[in-house]
């Protein structure tokens, strides 16, 4: 259990003014609550007493770049982001590999482990999400790993051996990128997906089929409506049964089905809890002086699993503990990203309703697809593979609601304006 | 003494217009060939139009008919013949010779023509011999005889390097006859020779006139005998000439002054100023060496022989005839039409400039040894394609022309083929509008095309030169006079058709020239009716009259001018002046067909396209069929630039797009004769027009045609580029262009671009395109589609679709369909509609394919004349032929700088 010094330098006008601060309690140490804090610290220095405990034995680290931790492409040095000297610059105590296990709210502390007691005025929770395993027989064979954090990232690495083969089971975007991550490694890999396509939350069939197609490029090998009946082996994995009888001879098997809120600790601290943790549009759970953001939290309904809208919780949430008017009103459901260096980008929504039209340029061959959605000269969802140039536009369309001036600027860019040859 | 080529380069005459310009061939070992103009050859020295540099193009097999077919099926040539001379055998036994009839070409060779003539004439026994030349000059042909006792021109080319003032009626020469055009230009430089144009049209020639006389359709006699009247009471009379050698001034005189007694009665029916009249009369008054040289706009009329003689006859009235740099010079619009007329192979002419006299017809009958000679004339085109409908013929034998694309009221003679007991086509394609007509028993004979066969043709100035072999007959394409000497052998004239050689069949030619003329004919070989297989093949070309007493010293010395001694070919030697009916139109506009349709060429295509139309680059500057329209009447009609219009006349109609030019005179349409059906949806001249018949030469009145115009609307305007033709949908309008690399089709549609886009996957997925993968751009919303097929990464097919105002632009699309292998850009670029880079625009020059953004930035660069933009982007300095639109452009925008 790591410490930072536990005296602050003393910025703060209420320290100075002989008045305690409040004590601010941060559970979790992913990118949301690292953006939180670096954001609070910014706006409000000095202005809490803050505690961040970490689950993880580490600070926070990119997770986006997981998958190229995976595949080699970058090493661990390059997912960090900031040294144990920034906490303790800013005044903040980090405890790491520090799981909370109870919330007091009566008594107004967060235990941590077994025995130690941290009080707190306000909390915040940002204990992000679980993946999820499969309720199916042989999913505790050793061999089985899910894909969620750099010590999975470790044990993948370390079966991934020469001639290994692997299978990973999910084709959302982390399945992919584990895929790909593996693929690179020279592991003959096997991806499997439930669905008739792809990242079909994000992707409409042709955008999927087209990163179906980027992904067997890179070397691995597809199965859609592929249902996992179960795992088998002899003390460790051997082979993936699907549903149709189909056996697949499996050295390592990685789960990534998805992941579900950490919402454990909420529950029995009797919070109001959904499928996340309910929070208004302040951050702020069913206790005012708890609050909750990123993937553990659920607002309007809705609960996230990207980095962005974690980022405007924290956005919203500093400006709210430092006193600030801040309101989250959602984000828009959007998605840019990398398929091993192929971008796509979904926004709003993927399959086309009977009421809109859609627009589309596809070029399979070229590896460009763009699909815009539109209902009454309004944009209500985009789907880019290839090239997103456009997609702050789009996004920004979509969220404002206003009519579209130039359909085709948005689908090929806008013209530059060339010089007549001379 | 003609300069040496390299052993491989074959010298040979063009197979386009009347000009007959010598070209050198030097094939390339598989099939294609290098083409440059003879720098020996009389006609152009070394020059050559777009048309003619671009001939390298046209040698494909694509669409060529390679095997003779019977009813569609493939046969040996000797059971295709067995057809043929069974089927003749028996319409003769049944119906009697004279329901057998060939329609002829102008595009023959003249042995060709000879044998088809002796066949028919000789030995079948039908008179019913016609030509497309019919529709071309058979009223120069009448009004030659009528004027001078025989169908002579006068003049040669150097004429018109020689003249003072040329006058051109009814010719747009600088499309029509680009070289010439040239020849005309360089004389303007060097001597000052003026230029007077006469035409309803401004056309290109017009811009390039010093004088241009807008006239009302069909009123150049008016024009003339305004002339004549003039000249006659200015003194501009040549007294001794008339008095000694002609006859017939004072009727015809006496007509004239009845048509136009004074300069404001020709104002009052031509429409042209009293001022502009007025000079160009006394420019001809005042100018000796006057060449009058006119084509279509003359002859294609139901009066066409009457302006032919208003023109003669004011060359007769002031002696202006068979000296150098003068004379009336009829321009021939084929590369052989003069070759046809000089074998007879026309419905009026027997053989070889002889008629049907008794003498003449015993002098033939005893040449040829024939048993069925005929006595008299036989039906000319016109009337040989309605006594079909009549029943009155019944074996036609159709070869080397597209009368169903180019004969007035084609639909109606398409349905009358279906009565037909035999139909036989010698074509080089097969997919020609004709060749793919039916009679009840349907014969295709594969014939030799140009670089195939070998022969003479005889140009517009009585040149004969050598077409000459330098490709392998492709498949079993043989020569037009083998098929039918041996459908002469069949029919048991083995002896009259034992020719083997072109050379055989020429001397056989010479000699019947030459049979007991004694200069009483003015077509006289004499001196090559001996000639050697190898002289044959060396020593033309050579100008007729070339009479055995002209000797042979070495070479042939023909005869550049006639007349020049004041004798004619009549019996008393003298000219004739013609009294002419008064101008009139044959048809007049009526409220429900309110305009009048012209007719002609455009610069770049040739007849029917069979061989223009698998060239890009010609096929660059118009890209599909047009109707030009004045701005008033297009406004009247709500109609704009671009739109597809209806056009339609009592007997057919057509779908055109729009042009919008003050060229044409309100109240007239022009549009071009090119588009068959193998080229454009609908846009076949011959199907508007109703072709009524000059009395005297039978020639059908093609250029004002009664007509209304409507706007069709069309949801979407588009292009489909392939890289093999493809059909195209029912119901759409289309055009077909060749393009580098392919074929790109423009369309019009009614259908939606969904559905489009749904036809379009129905492709993908046939077996013509498997393997095939699709990249398409989709807004249903606004009515817009683009697609791309790639075969691997090669393109294979693209396709845009917008709403009708939007007309897509295929510039870009078709650089990059060229470029085979496009980049990412580009991939984008012909989905998107947006260049991937600009676009040279729709191309000006042909032959160095500069398209029109590239002048105007050259322009707008700095370059002020023709020939700084001939320097900077080469536009203008191969054939010239784009002089006239550079110019334009320079104008144009120097009046914008301005």
């Amino acid at each position: 259990m790591a410490t930072s010094p536990k005296d602050t330098r003393g910025h703060d006008a209420r320290a100075e003014s002989g008045l305690p601060r409040e004590r601010l309690v941060v559970v979790g140490n992913g990118m949301a609550s690292l953006r939180f804090l670096e954001r609070l610290t910014e706006i409000a220095p000095g202005r809490y007493d803050i505690t961040c405990i970490g689950a993880e034995p580490t600070v926070a680290y990119n997770r986006v770049l997981l998958s190229s931790l995976l595949g080699g492409e970058v090493d661990e040095a390059a997912c960090a982001f900031r040294g144990l000297d920034w906490y303790a610059d800013h005044g903040i105590r980090l405890i790491t590999g520090a799981p909370a296990t109870r919330i007091d709210r009566e008594n107004g502390y967060v235990r941590v482990g077994e025995t130690h007691v941290l009080p707190f005025d306000r909390l915040v929770l940002a204990v992000g999400s679980l993946p999820i395993r499969l309720p199916k027989p042989g999913m505790d064979l050793p061999g089985v790993i899910t894909f969620r954090d750099l010590a999975d990232v470790a044990a993948i690495r370390k079966a991934a051996v020469q001639h290994a083969r692997a299978i990973v089971i999910g084709g959302g975007l982390l399945g992919l990128e584990a895929a790909v991550g593996l693929a690179r490694l020279g592991v003959e890999t096997t991806l499997l997906h439930v669905m008739d396509r792809l990242m079909e939350r994000q992707l409409d069939h042709h955008a999927a089929a087209l990163v179906k197609r980027a992904m067997e490029a890179r070397g691995v090998r597809v199965i859609l409506k592929a249902d996992t009946a179960r795992l088998e082996g002899d003390g460790r994995v051997e082979r993936l049964v699907l549903a149709d009888g189909t056996a697949l001879p499996a050295d390592l098997v990685v789960m990534s089905v998805g992941v579900r809120p950490s919402v454990a600790l909420a529950q029995a601290a009797g919070l109001a809890v959904g499928r996340g943790i309910t929070v208004d549009d302040r951050m702020t759970t069913s206790d005012p002086r708890i609050f909750a953001l990123g993937e553990c939290a659920e607002h309007r309904g809705q609960i996230y699993g990207l980095v962005e809208p974690a980022y405007e919780h924290a956005e919203t949430l500093a400006r709210h503990l430092a006193g600030e008017p801040a309101e989250y009103r959602g984000t828009a459901l959007s998605t840019s990203l990398k398929v091993s260096g192929l971008p796509v980008f979904s926004a709003g929504i993927v399959d086309t309703p009977d009421d809109a039209e859609a627009i589309v340029l596809s070029d399979p061959g070229a590896g460009l697809y763009r699909k815009l959605l539109v209902r009454d000269g309004k944009l209500i969802g985009a789907v880019f593979v290839g090239d997103i140039a456009e997609q702050g536009a789009c996004k920004g369309l979509i969220r404002s609601g206003d009519p579209i001036e130039n359909v085709d600027d948005l689908m090929f860019g806008r013209p530059v304006p060339e010089p007549l040859a001379a | 003494m003609t300069q040496p080529v390299a052993a491989s380069t074959v010298r040979t005459t063009c197979p386009y217009c009347g000009v007959g310009c010598g070209v050198l061939a030097s094939p390339d070992g598989q099939g294609g060939a290098t083409i440059a103009g003879d720098t020996d050859h009389p006609a152009n020295f070394g020059r050559l139009c777009s048309k003619g540099s671009a001939l390298g193009e046209t040698l494909s097999l694509e669409n060529r008919l390679l095997h003779p077919q019977v009813d569609g099926a493939q046969v040996s040539w000797d059971a295709a013949l067995d057809t043929v001379a069974g089927k003749l055998r028996a319409v003769a036994e049944e119906h009697g010779p004279d329901a057998i009839a060939f329609y002829l070409s102008g595009q023959l060779l003249t042995e060709d023509y000879y044998v088809a003539n002796k066949l028919a004439k000789g030995f079948i026994g039908t008179p019913h011999v016609d030509t497309n030349s019919r529709l071309c000059m058979s009223s120069a042909v009448a009004a030659h005889r009528r004027a001078f006792g025989s169908d002579t021109v006068p003049g040669c080319y150097e004429d018109l390097d020689e003249a003072d003032l040329i006058v051109l009626v009814g010719s747009n020469t600088a499309w029509c006859h680009p070289i010439l055009f040239r020849r005309m230009a360089d004389a303007k430089a060097r001597r000052g020779t003026k230029f007077v144009v006469i035409d309803p049209r401004r056309t290109q020639t017009a811009e390039e006139s010093d004088l241009f006389l807008g006239i009302r359709p069909g009123t150049d006699t008016a024009l003339f005998s305004g002339l004549l009247v003039y000249l006659s009471d200015n003194g501009f009379r040549d007294r001794a000439f008339i008095d000694s050698h002609t006859a017939g001034l004072d009727g015809a005189l006496d007509r004239a002054r009845q048509i136009a007694p004074d300069v404001a009665a020709v104002a009052a029916v031509t429409g042209a100023p009293e001022v502009d009249i007025a000079a160009f009369y006394a420019l001809f008054a005042g100018t000796r060496r006057v060449v009058t040289a006119f084509s279509q706009g003359v002859n294609q009329s139901a009066q066409g022989t009457d302006k032919g003689n208003s023109i003669i006859n004011c060359h007769l009235v002031t002696g202006r005839i068979g000296e150098t740099g003068m004379g009336p010079f009829s321009l021939t619009g084929q590369p052989n039409a003069m070759g046809g007329r000089e074998v007879g192979g026309l419905a009026n002419m027997l053989a070889a400039h002889m008629h049907f006299t008794p003498e003449e017809v015993d002098r033939v009958r005893r040449y040829w040894g024939a048993p069925r000679i005929i006595t008299g004339e036989g039906m000319k085109a016109v009337a040989l394609f309605e006594a079909i409908a009549r029943g009155k013929i019944k074996a036609l034998w159709v070869m080397g022309t597209n009368p169903l694309v180019s004969m007035p009221r084609a639909d109606a003679i398409r349905e009358s083929l279906a009565g037909l007991d035999l139909f036989v086509v010698s074509e080089a394609v097969a997919d020609s509008d004709t060749a793919r007509g039916c009679g009840r028993t349907t014969v295709l004979l594969p014939a030799q095309a140009w670089g195939e066969k070998d022969g003479t043709v005889t140009n517009s100035e009585r040149r004969i030169s050598r077409q000459r072999r330098f490709l392998a007959s492709p498949g079993e394409a043989r020569p037009d006079w083998a098929a039918l000497a041996d459908v002469g052998r069949r029919l048991g004239h083995g002896k009259a058709f034992a020719f083997d050689s072109a050379a055989a069949i020429f001397r056989e030619h010479a000699g019947l020239s030459t049979y007991e003329n004694n200069g009483t004919r003015d077509f006289d070989l004499g001196a090559l009716a001996d000639i050697s297989d190898a002289a044959y093949d060396v020593t033309l070309p050579v100008q007729w009259p070339i009479p055995k007493r002209s000797g042979f010293r070495g070479a042939p010395q023909g005869k550049a001018r006639l007349f020049g001694d004041g004798r004619f070919y009549t019996f008393d030697r003298r000219a004739r002046f013609v009294a002419v009916q008064p101008p009139a139109l044959a048809l007049a506009a009526s409220p429900a067909f309110p305009l009048m349709l012209n007719t002609g060429r455009v610069r770049d295509h040739w007849h029917t396209m069979t061989r223009t139309g698998k060239s890009q680059r010609l096929s660059a500057h118009r890209a599909v069929p047009f109707v030009e329209i004045h701005p008033d009447d297009a406004a009247a009609h709500g109609l704009a630039e671009g739109d597809i219009a209806r056009l339609s006349t009592e007997h057919g109609a057509a779908e055109l797009e729009v042009t919008v030019t003050d060229t044409v005179v309100p109240g007239n349409l022009f549009m071009p004769m090119h588009w068959g059906g193998a080229f454009a949806s609908q846009a076949r001249v011959g199907a508007l027009v109703r072709g009524m018949t000059d009395p005297v030469s039978g020639q059908p009145e093609l250029k004002a045609t009664p007509a209304a115009i409507a706007s069709v609307g069309y949801r979407a305007r588009g292009f489909l580029l392939t890289r093999r033709q493809v059909a195209m949908p029912e119901g759409w309008w289309w055009a077909r262009a060749a393009i580098t690399g392919g074929w790109g089709a423009q369309f019009a549609t009614a259908d939606s671009s969904r559905a489009v886009a749904l036809m379009v996957r129905g492709l993908i997925q046939s077996e013509a395109l498997s393997g095939c993968e699709l990249a398409e751009y989709a807004d249903h919303t606004r009515n817009r589609y683009r697609c791309a097929v790639y075969d691997g990464d090669r393109l294979v097919a693209c396709l845009a679709y917008a709403p009708a105002g939007e007309r897509p632009d295929w510039e870009a699309a078709k650089a990059l369909f060229a470029t085979e292998v496009p980049d990412a850009a580009e991939r984008r670029a012909l989905l998107s509609g947006r260049a991937a880079t600009a676009s040279a625009g729709p191309v000006v020059c042909a032959c160095h394919g500069v398209g029109a953004d590239v002048i105007a930035t050259t322009i707008a660069g700095g370059a002020a004349s023709v020939e700084a933009v001939g320097a900077a982007c080469k536009a203008g300095t191969n054939c010239g032929s784009c002089i006239p639109e550079i110019r334009k452009m320079l104008a144009g925008q120097t009046a914008c700088a301005a």
